[in-house]
């Protein structure tokens, strides 16, 4: 599947990855270390971020949503496939030829304990990006780093302190004054507020919208939490086992979503109201994740599908435009849901001890 | 879960919660290490040790007895013998041949230490080096180097030395060659574990998302993190040295006379011990003293900078004052 027509003009176009492959070897252990498997953490991926909007990328712990961040981040060399930014092919280039590149893509991680250094003060952390690109240095570069404090939300006072004496969520904001410094296109928040209370993730994401807003910047927005990526997502693109099964606008996919996995999803976040929690009928996938070493054949999804047929089993269904939905939501499904289709009653052909069930 | 519900309340919530006045990992050991007791008295002896070695010049000018001069008339009794402590301004007594033994050991103190410290500081930035370069590049060079690792680690020390001493023949460049590439393996070692859990963190990534090279994150990202462990290691290693060079001075692999140094000292008091006791304690005290401070110092600053040893501490003083 190519993204060239679903792109309509090329000048709001980003980030274009076409048919992304990610395989990490699986080695046998001793001396001569032999491959014996391949991880498929990404697998033939195509998206579009484009500029200024904030794609969402959802799915389950080991989907492959980090490892496709990272491959575009160019943290990581990419299998096969290509990521192009503002046109430009920037796959598997030298760390020396994508210096200028890393000016413009920034990272904002998960873990906001783990990702700033223990031992070096906030100062030299926000600082590292402008001496690291050489562009300023001594006084004038602590008078941008505090500038970039305030502008997050922190007391430029507190420049000589240690990562140590903030919360998480300050530190979450020492992270986005780091990833801010050079003033990129582009970040990738790769779960930035799991690991925060709810309290503060709201803190922290009206602060990345403020800034999308100031800075004009592109975000590629990871997490597993539905209503977080919602709230701050343009488009969304749901991932299963390293494969895209849903994209499409934030309306649209959460709105009528067409993957069976989509709709299970759904199901599965809990819901403010109280009243519409009751009535609402979860569907409940059985079954783990199957292992990325030896994925299912034909839609990696069927095993758990509630829909699942024998044609799901032998031939991967392309991500296309369904039947009624608007040209930017695209599914990649055999049978995909029908609007007020109940997946709970749903009868699959193929029996499969992974059946989902009604709760 | 609804974020647009909490959004006005989290606003509203002030960001900046008072933050407990924090202190730096090293203030924090220094602070831990000020009320062990032990440490400190091993601080205290040991910097009495430096002064004395350094001020071992005053010394002579005090007591008009400079280190290498032999005194027949005033510092051998009838019969050749050392002077007892106290005699004809011999604060310590003489040795074997007239000569000044409390000025003589001043003197074994400045090589004792200099070799412990300049070999430690080489092994130390040797181990340090190979231990962050075989982390970080892991693969290959992790293979090589750590081979040679455990070449050096495998190899019988005091063999080699003696091989290397009578090879190139025995002098204090030759000592603190031999000393320093037996310290560095086992620093390596450690620093190169440390390395391979530290790189995996995520501001190793995030420096490498900035676009830092390799150097800028092995020196600027990964080594402060080491520091602790690599001080224990260091201040753990130099009484090492310092015996390991008393024992090549003493086998006469070492330090040549008529320099003085604490083994060689030993070695000539072997043929006086019956009849001049101070000839043989006063360099062992001197060597014994010295290697304890800097082993408990090291264990002090081991235990200070290991987070769980205050809540240790904190319990015990809960038990003594339950009491």
């Amino acid at each position: 599947m190519s993204t060239a027509d679903l792109d309509p003009d090329p000048d709001d176009v980003l980030v274009r990855v076409d048919n992304l492959v990610k395989y990490f070897p699986v080695r046998s252990a001793g001396l001569i270390r032999r491959t014996v498997g391949q991880v498929q953490a990404v697998d033939d991926v195509s998206l579009i971020i484009p500029r200024g909007k904030t794609l969402g990328l959802v799915g389950e712990t080991g989907s492959g949503k980090s490892t496709l961040a990272r491959c575009v981040a160019g943290l990581i060399p990419v299998t096969s496939g290509r990521v192009t930014f503002n046109g430009r092919d920037i796959t598997n280039l030298s760390r020396r030829a994508m210096r200028p590149v890393r000016r413009e893509i920034q990272m904002i991680f998960q873990d906001p304990y783990s990702s700033l250094n223990p031992r070096r003060r906030v100062g030299a952390i926000i600082g590292d990006p402008f001496t690291i690109h050489k562009t300023a240095t001594g006084a004038e570069r602590k008078r941008q780093v505090q500038e970039l404090m305030e502008r997050v939300g922190l007391n430029p006072e507190h420049y000589n302190r240690f990562p140590a004496e903030f919360s998480g969520g300050q530190r979450q904001r020492i992270g986005v004054a780091r990833a801010l410094a050079l003033r990129p296109q582009l970040i990738i928040c790769d779960e930035p507020v799991s690991a925060l209370d709810v309290s503060i993730q709201a803190q922290v994401l009206n602060l990345l919208t403020d800034l999308q807003r100031d800075y004009s910047l592109s975000y590629l927005f990871i997490a597993h939490d539905l209503e977080v990526v919602r709230h701050v997502s343009d488009s969304v693109a749901v991932m299963y086992l390293g494969r895209i099964g849903e994209s499409g606008p934030e309306g649209a996919v959460y709105g009528s979503p067409r993957h069976p996995y989509t709709v299970a999803l759904l199901s599965a976040a809990p819901a403010a109201d109280p009243d519409a929690a009751a009535s609402r009928q979860r569907i409940i996938l059985t079954g783990d994740v199957p292992s990325p070493i030896d994925p299912p054949s034909g839609c990696r999804f069927h095993p758990r599908c509630p829909k699942a047929q024998p044609l799901c089993a032998e031939q991967e269904p392309p991500l296309e435009v369904k039947a009624g939905d608007v040209p930017t939501h695209l599914t990649a499904c055999h049978f995909p849901v029908e609007a007020g289709e109940s997946l709970a009653t749903a009868t699959a052909a193929t029996p499969a001890p992974g059946r989902s069930e009604v709760s | 879960m609804s974020l647009t519900g909490l959004e006005v309340v989290a606003d509203e919530v002030a960001s900046d919660a008072p933050v407990v006045e924090g202190r730096s990992q090293w203030q924090l050991t220094w602070r831990r290490l000020r009320h062990d007791k032990v440490a400190m008295a091993s601080l205290i002896v040991i910097g009495v040790i430096i002064v004395l070695a350094i001020a071992a010049p005053l010394f002579v000018a005090i007591t008009h007895h400079p280190p290498n001069t032999a005194y027949p008339n005033t510092g051998e009794t009838a019969a050749g013998n050392p002077v007892p402590p106290g005699t004809a301004g011999f604060w310590l007594g003489t040795d074997g041949t007239g000569r000044d033994l409390f000025i003589r050991i001043l003197y074994g103190a400045r090589i004792s230490l200099f070799v412990g410290f300049v070999t430690t500081a080489i092994g130390t930035l040797a181990g340090v080096a190979v231990g962050l370069i075989a982390g970080y590049f892991g693969g290959i060079v992790d293979q090589v180097l750590g081979r040679f690792t455990d070449a050096a680690l495998a190899f019988p020390y005091v063999v080699l030395a003696l091989a290397l001493a009578v090879v190139l023949g025995p002098s204090l460049p030759v000592i603190i060659g031999v000393i320093s590439f037996f310290s560095w393996a086992a620093i390596a070692r450690i620093v190169r574990g440390q390395t391979l859990s530290i790189k995996e963190k995520e501001y190793i990534e995030a420096a490498r998302s900035l676009g830092a090279g390799p150097f800028r994150i092995m020196f600027i990202d990964i080594l402060p993190n080491l520091l602790a462990p690599v001080l224990v290691l260091a201040t753990l290693y130099i009484p090492t040295a310092v015996v390991f060079e008393a024992t090549l001075s003493y086998l006469g692999l070492g330090i040549q006379p008529p320099t003085a140094s604490w083994g060689d000292i030993l070695a000539d008091a072997q043929n006086f011990y019956q009849v001049a006791w101070w000839y043989v304690v006063f360099p062992a005290v001197a060597l014994l003293i010295t290697t304890l401070a800097f082993n408990l110092l090291g264990d002090g600053i081991r235990d200070a900078m290991d987070p769980r040893t205050e809540r240790v501490l904190a319990a015990r003083r809960r038990r003594r004052e339950r009491r």
